[in-house]
C-alpha cells in the first residue's frame, strides 16, 4: 500500500491528509515536532488572552485521527534522502515513504539585530513560542513593558495579547503608517488611531537599533535607531514577517529558493515529493496577482485540497480563484475580496468611505478605463464572500457594486446599515470629480 | 447573586466596592434566612434588592464602559468562577443547596405551614407580595422575585458587554421584558381578580406545555373551565400556542424566537448564566447522550400528560365531552400521521440513526397509549418507597405516580437543581440542551421545517474555535464552519454569540428560503472553480 508521509500538521498538511483519506485508502502519516495534534495556529493568541484553552483550538477530537486511519508521529525530521525515500529524525529513528508532502510552514524573520537571541526576545508563531511568552510575560509584574518590532498581522496580535494582561506595549513600526504596504492610506491611518485608542504606544517610522542585555543575558532594554532613545522592557516580540521553514532541506536534493520550489501542480524537482502551504514557492512566479509564497491560512488549505486530487490520481493544478483574506485588528474586523493595493496602480482608482465613528470604512478599487470592479477592503462591516466572488467572476462594474452593496452585507441582524450613506458619498464623489 | 466575581486579583477598586455592595444586599437576605427579624421588612427588602442590583450595575459599568466596544472574553478561562475552579464549584454547591431547599424544604426558608405566618426569608418578601397580589409571599414568590432581579441585573451587564451588537441588546431587552411582565408582574396582578366565586390559576402566558408540564392537569383545567370566559380563553390560547403560534414562529424564525427571546429559563441562562456558556461539553459523546436524553424526556412528558388527561377523562366522563378513548385514539392518529409525514417527505434529510430513533420513540409512545386504553390507571397502585429508597412512602395511582415522578425528576431535579444549580459546572444551558421537552419539539421543527440557519461565509473560516467555545448548547459550530457548511441543528437556540465572537465575520443568523439551507461541500469557496464544480456535484 502506498505510504503518503506529510511533514507538518498545520492546516495545509491536515487538509491534504483528510482529502486523500476521502478519496483513497492509502496509508497516511502526518509528522510534527510541534504538537501531538492539529491546532489552529491563528487561535494561539486566544489562549494567552484566556478566551480559550489549548484543547479548544484543536479542530478535531483526538479520536478523529484513529477513526480516519491517519497516523500521527511526533518528531523532528532532520534530513531527507530522496534516493532511498527515507526520512531521518532528530530523535534517531527513520521512516520510509512512497509519496512525500512538505508542509512545514514558516519561521519568524530575524534581521541580525544585535541582541536578537537574548532571553526574553521571541517571535510568535509556534505553540512553543506561546509557551515561551507565557513564561516571559505572565503578568504586568513580571513584565513591566514589552516592545514589539514589526508592524504586521502578528505584531498587532501580539500587542493585543499583551494588552489583555495589562502589560504596557511599545509597538515599533518601520513604515510611516501601520501595514501600509498592504492597506490603503485611509484604512491604515484609521488602524493607527485604533491602536492608540487601546493605549498601545505606537511608534511609526521607527526602527530597532539594538536589544540590550542585563548581566544574566536577559533583555533589559531596546534602543531606537532614529533617536537613540532607550526603552526599558522585559520582553521583545520580533514580528517582522515570516519566511519558509526549510533549513532542514539544505542537505537534500530538493530544490529551494526562498521556499521549496514547486510547479503549478505543487510538484518539487523530485518525483513524488510535493510542497504546499507557507513553505512552498511557485517556480514560475506568483499566480495572477498573487505572491510566489503565500503564507495565508486559506491558501494553505486550498493547496491541500488541490494536491490531494493529484496524489489520488487526478492530476490537478493549484488554481486559486478570486483572492480573499481577513484579519482582525484589535476590535476591528477586516475582510478583503479581489485586489485592492495600497496605492492604485495604472488605470486604477480607489473609492474610500469612512464612518464618522472611526471604526468602519471601505475601500473599493476599480478600473478607470472600463469601470470594472476589482476589489474591496472592508473594516467593521462584514461582507458576503459568495456575493463578491460572483461579482468578480461576472466582472461587474463599480456602479453596479455600489448600488447593490446591501446584497453583500453580512452583519448580524438589526445592525445599522450604511449602504445608503456609502452610495451617497460615492455619487457625490463622481459629481465633483 | 454576584455570579460575575472573577479572581479578585484583576479587578479595580471600584469593582471591589461594587462587589461589596452586592454582597451586603445578599447578606440581608442571608440574615433574614437565619431568622433575624428586620423591623421594617419593606424597607429592608428594598435596600437588599437595591444593593444587589446596584452592585451588579456598578460592577458592570466599571468592567465594560471604560473599554472600547468589542468582544470581552479576556481571562474567561483563567477566572476560577468561570473555569470550574474552586469558586465555580463553591457557587455550584450553594446554588444546588438553594434549589433543594426551595423545592423540598421550603419551611427552612420560613414558609408558614398550615396557615401560620411566614417567618425568615419568605416573610421578608411579604410586603412586596402584598403590594402585587394582595397575598403573603410563598417560596415561589421569593424565587420569582430573585429570578427576575437576576435577569434584570445581569441582563443589564450583558447589554453593556455587547453594546456594539444590536442583536444581543434587543434579545436581552426582550427576555428582560417577558420575565418581568409575563412571568412576574402580570400573574401576580391577575391574582387580584380572584374572589370567592372566581379563581384563575397562576398563569404565565408564555409558559407553554410541555415546558409547563402541569398545563393540562385536572385541577388546572378545571380551574380554567370554572373561571368563565377568561379562563376558557386562556385554556384555548394555551392549546393554540402549542399547535399554531409556536410552529408558525419556529418556521419563520427558528426556535430562537422562544428560547433566547421569550423563555424564562433561557432568559436566566443568557443573563446570569452568560459567564458559564463556555463550559458546555462540545464532544461527540455529549452530543450522542443529548440526543437520547432530550428525546426520552419528551416521550416521558407526552406519556405522563396523556396518562393524566386520560385518567380524569375516564372517571369523570360526564363532565367532559371528550371521552378517554376518543382522546387516546386522536393522540395516536395525530402522532402516526405526523411521523409518517416526516418519514416520507423528509426521508432524504434523515440519516439512519435519526430514522431508527424516531421509530423507536414512536413505538414506545404508542405502546403506552394502548396500555392506557385497556387499563384504568387510577386502579393501579404504585408504592413510591420502592423508587425513592424509602424516602417517599406514599402510594399513588399509576397516572399520578407518573406525574409525581415527572414533576420530581424532570420538573424539580433536572430543570432546577441540575439545570441551574450546575451552571458553573455543566454550562448555562444544560437543561435546555438535555432536558427541555419544549426545546425538543421546536428543535425537530427547526431542523426540518424552518427558514432559520446560521450561514457560513464562504471560505473565510480559520478554525480558531471561538464559536464552538462560546456555544452554550455544546454545538461544535466550527466543525460546520470550517467545511463551509451552514449550521442547521435542532439544538441551536439562536443566541448569536458564535457570530459575535467570530474574528473573521464567518457566521450570520438568518431566516431565508428552505432551499439549499443545508449545503455540505467538499471544497470551500475561493479555490479552483473547476475543482469545486467537480467535487461538489458528486
Amino acid at each position: 500500500m502506498e505510504h503518503v508521509v506529510i511533514i507538518g500538521n498545520g492546516i495545509s498538511g491536515v487538509t491534504v491528509a483528510r482529502h486523500i483519506r476521502k478519496n483513497s485508502d492509502k496509508k497516511i502519516t502526518i509528522i510534527s515536532g510541534e504538537t501531538d495534534y492539529f491546532f489552529s495556529r491563528t487561535a494561539l493568541m486566544y489562549i494567552y488572552m484566556g478566551h480559550m484553552k489549548f484543547e479548544h483550538t484543536q479542530p478535531y477530537e483526538n479520536s478523529f485521527w484513529k477513526k480516519n486511519k491517519i497516523e500521527l508521529k511526533k518528531g523532528f525530521v532532520e534530513t531527507i534522502d530522496t534516493d532511498t525515500k527515507t526520512l531521518q529524525f532528530a530523535e534517531g529513528d527513520s521512516l520510509q515513504y512512497d509519496t512525500l508532502v512538505l508542509a512545514t510552514g514558516s519561521k519568524p524573520n530575524k534581521f541580525g539585530w544585535p541582541g536578537q537571541d537574548l532571553k526574553g526576545v521571541q517571535g510568535l508563531y509556534s505553540k512553543q513560542d506561546l509557551d515561551t511568552l507565557e513564561e516571559n510575560a505572565p503578568n504586568n509584574k513580571a513584565c513591566n513593558r514589552a516592545v514589539i518590532v514589526g508592524g504586521g498581522l502578528i505584531g498587532i496580535e501580539m500587542a493585543e495579547m499583551l494588552n489583555s494582561r495589562s502589560i504596557p506595549v511599545t509597538f515599533l513600526v518601520r513604515e510611516n503608517s501601520f501595514w501600509n504596504g498592504v492597506l490603503p492610506e485611509g484604512e491604515s491611518a484609521m488602524i493607527n488611531r485604533h491602536i492608540k485608542n487601546h493605549h498601545i504606544d505606537l511608534r511609526l517610522s521607527t526602527n530597532l537599533k539594538e536589544i540590550k542585555s542585563d548581566e544574566n543575558g536577559r533583555v533589559k532594554s531596546i534602543v531606537i535607531a532614529e533617536t537613540d532613545e532607550e526603552i526599558a522592557c522585559n520582553v521583545v516580540g520580533l514580528t517582522a514577517g515570516v519566511s519558509p521553514n526549510i533549513a532542514f532541506l539544505k542537505t537534500s536534493n530538493i530544490e529551494t529558493g526562498r521556499g521549496i520550489l514547486v510547479n503549478r501542480k505543487l510538484e518539487t524537482n523530485i518525483p513524488n515529493v510535493y510542497a504546499i502551504g507557507d513553505c512552498a514557492e511557485q517556480r514560475e512566479g506568483g499566480i495572477g496577482e498573487r505572491r510566489p509564497i503565500e503564507a495565508v491560512w486559506y491558501t494553505g488549505r486550498m493547496m491541500g485540497e488541490a494536491l490531494a486530487q493529484t496524489i489520488c490520481g487526478n492530476p490537478t493544478e493549484y488554481k486559486p480563484a478570486h483572492w480573499f483574506n481577513s484579519a482582525k485588528f484589535l476590535d476591528i474586523e477586516y475582510q478583503t475580496y479581489g485586489w485592492v493595493f495600497s496605492k492604485p496602480r495604472e488605470n486604477e482608482a480607489h473609492f474610500h468611505w469612512k464612518h464618522e465613528d472611526d471604526t468602519k470604512c471601505i475601500t473599493v478599487c476599480y478600473n478607470t478605463v472600463d469601470n470594472t470592479f476589482l476589489g474591496i477592503n472592508t473594516f467593521g462591516i462584514r461582507m458576503r464572500h459568495e456575493v463578491f466572488d460572483r461579482w468578480l467572476t461576472e466582472k461587474r462594474d463599480i456602479d453596479f457594486v455600489m448600488q447593490h452593496l446591501a446584497q453583500a452585507n453580512f452583519d448580524p441582524e438589526f445592525y445599522k446599515h450604511f449602504e445608503k450613506e456609502i452610495l451617497l458619498a460615492y455619487t457625490n464623489k463622481l459629481q465633483t470629480a | 447573586m454576584s455570579l460575575a466575581t472573577p479572581d479578585a486579583l484583576n479587578i479595580t477598586t471600584k469593582q471591589k466596592l461594587a462587589l461589596a455592595t452586592g454582597l451586603v444586599g445578599l447578606c440581608i437576605l442571608v440574615l433574614a434566612l437565619f431568622n433575624i427579624n428586620f423591623p421594617n421588612r419593606a424597607v429592608f427588602l428594598a435596600i437588599s434588592l437595591g444593593l444587589i442590583t446596584g452592585g451588579t450595575i456598578l460592577y458592570s459599568r466599571e468592567a465594560y464602559l471604560h473599554k472600547l466596544e468589542g468582544i470581552k472574553n479576556d481571562g474567561v478561562w483563567f477566572k476560577s468562577i468561570s473555569s470550574r475552579g474552586v469558586l465555580g464549584w463553591a457557587l455550584g454547591v450553594v446554588l444546588t443547596v438553594f434549589y433543594i431547599v426551595l423545592y423540598f424544604y421550603p419551611q427552612y426558608l420560613g414558609l408558614g405551614v398550615d396557615g401560620a405566618a411566614n417567618t425568615g426569608l419568605i416573610a421578608l418578601f411579604d410586603p412586596l407580595s402584598n403590594l402585587l397580589s394582595g397575598n403573603n409571599a410563598s417560596q415561589w414568590f421569593v424565587y420569582g422575585t430573585l429570578y427576575t432581579v437576576a435577569i434584570l441585573a445581569f441582563g443589564y451587564k450583558f447589554m453593556l458587554k455587547y453594546r456594539h451588537n444590536r442583536y444581543q441588546q434587543l434579545r436581552t431587552a426582550s427576555v428582560m421584558f417577558f420575565q418581568t411582565a409575563f412571568a412576574f408582574v402580570i400573574p401576580e396582578l391577575m391574582a387580584r381578580l380572584n374572589s370567592d366565586d372566581f379563581s384563575l390559576p397562576y398563569n404565565d402566558l408564555k409558559n407553554m406545555w410541555p415546558l409547563n408540564y402541569y398545563a393540562f392537569d385536572q385541577w388546572r383545567v378545571d380551574q380554567f373551565i370554572n373561571a368563565q370566559t377568561v379562563g376558557l380563553f386562556f385554556l384555548i390560547l394555551g392549546v393554540v400556542m402549542i399547535f399554531v403560534i409556536s410552529p408558525f414562529l419556529t418556521y419563520k424564525y427558528g426556535k430562537r424566537w422562544y428560547c433566547s427571546w421569550v423563555c424564562g429559563c433561557g432568559g436566566l441562562a443568557e443573563t446570569a448564566g452568560d459567564s458559564f456558556r463556555q463550559l458546555s461539553d462540545k464532544g461527540v459523546k455529549a452530543w450522542k447522550f443529548e440526543r437520547w436524553m432530550i428525546n426520552s424526556v419528551l416521550v416521558f412528558s407526552v406519556v405522563t400528560t396523556v396518562a393524566v388527561i386520560s385518567t380524569y377523562l375516564g372517571y369523570d366522563s360526564e363532565k367532559y365531552w371528550f371521552t378517554k378513548n376518543v382522546f387516546l385514539i386522536s393522540i395516536g392518529v395525530f402522532l402516526t400521521v405526523l411521523l409518517a409525514g416526516i418519514l416520507y417527505f423528509k426521508r432524504k434529510e434523515l440519516n439512519k440513526s435519526a430514522f431508527r430513533g424516531a421509530i423507536g420513540f414512536y413505538v414506545l409512545t404508542i405502546a403506552f397509549l394502548i396500555f392506557f386504553s385497556f387499563f384504568d390507571l387510577s386502579q393501579i397502585k404504585i408504592n413510591a418507597s420502592y423508587f425513592s429508597f424509602g424516602i417517599n412512602q406514599n402510594t399513588y395511582n399509576f397516572d399520578s405516580a407518573l406525574r409525581t415522578f415527572y414533576g420530581f425528576g424532570i420538573g424539580s431535579i433536572f430543570s432546577g437543581v441540575i439545570g441551574t444549580g450546575f451552571y458553573p459546572i455543566l454550562g448555562n444551558r444544560a437543561w435546555c440542551r438535555m432536558g427541555c421537552p419544549m426545546a425538543t419539539i421546536m428543535g425537530i421543527q427547526q431542523r426540518l421545517f424552518s427558514r432559520f440557519r446560521i450561514t457560513t461565509n464562504g471560505g473565510q473560516c480559520i478554525s480558531c474555535g471561538n464559536c464552538s467555545n462560546s456555544c452554550e448548547m455544546g454545538i461544535d459550530v466550527r466543525a460546520y464552519a470550517q467545511k463551509g457548511e451552514n449550521i442547521v441543528r435542532s439544538s441551536c437556540v439562536g443566541c448569536g454569540v458564535c457570530s459575535a465572537v467570530c474574528p473573521r465575520g464567518v457566521l450570520k443568523l438568518e431566516n431565508d428560503s428552505m432551499d439549499g439551507r443545508i449545503n455540505p461541500t467538499e471544497v470551500l469557496l475561493g479555490n479552483d472553480v473547476d475543482l469545486m464544480d467537480l467535487l461538489n456535484k458528486n
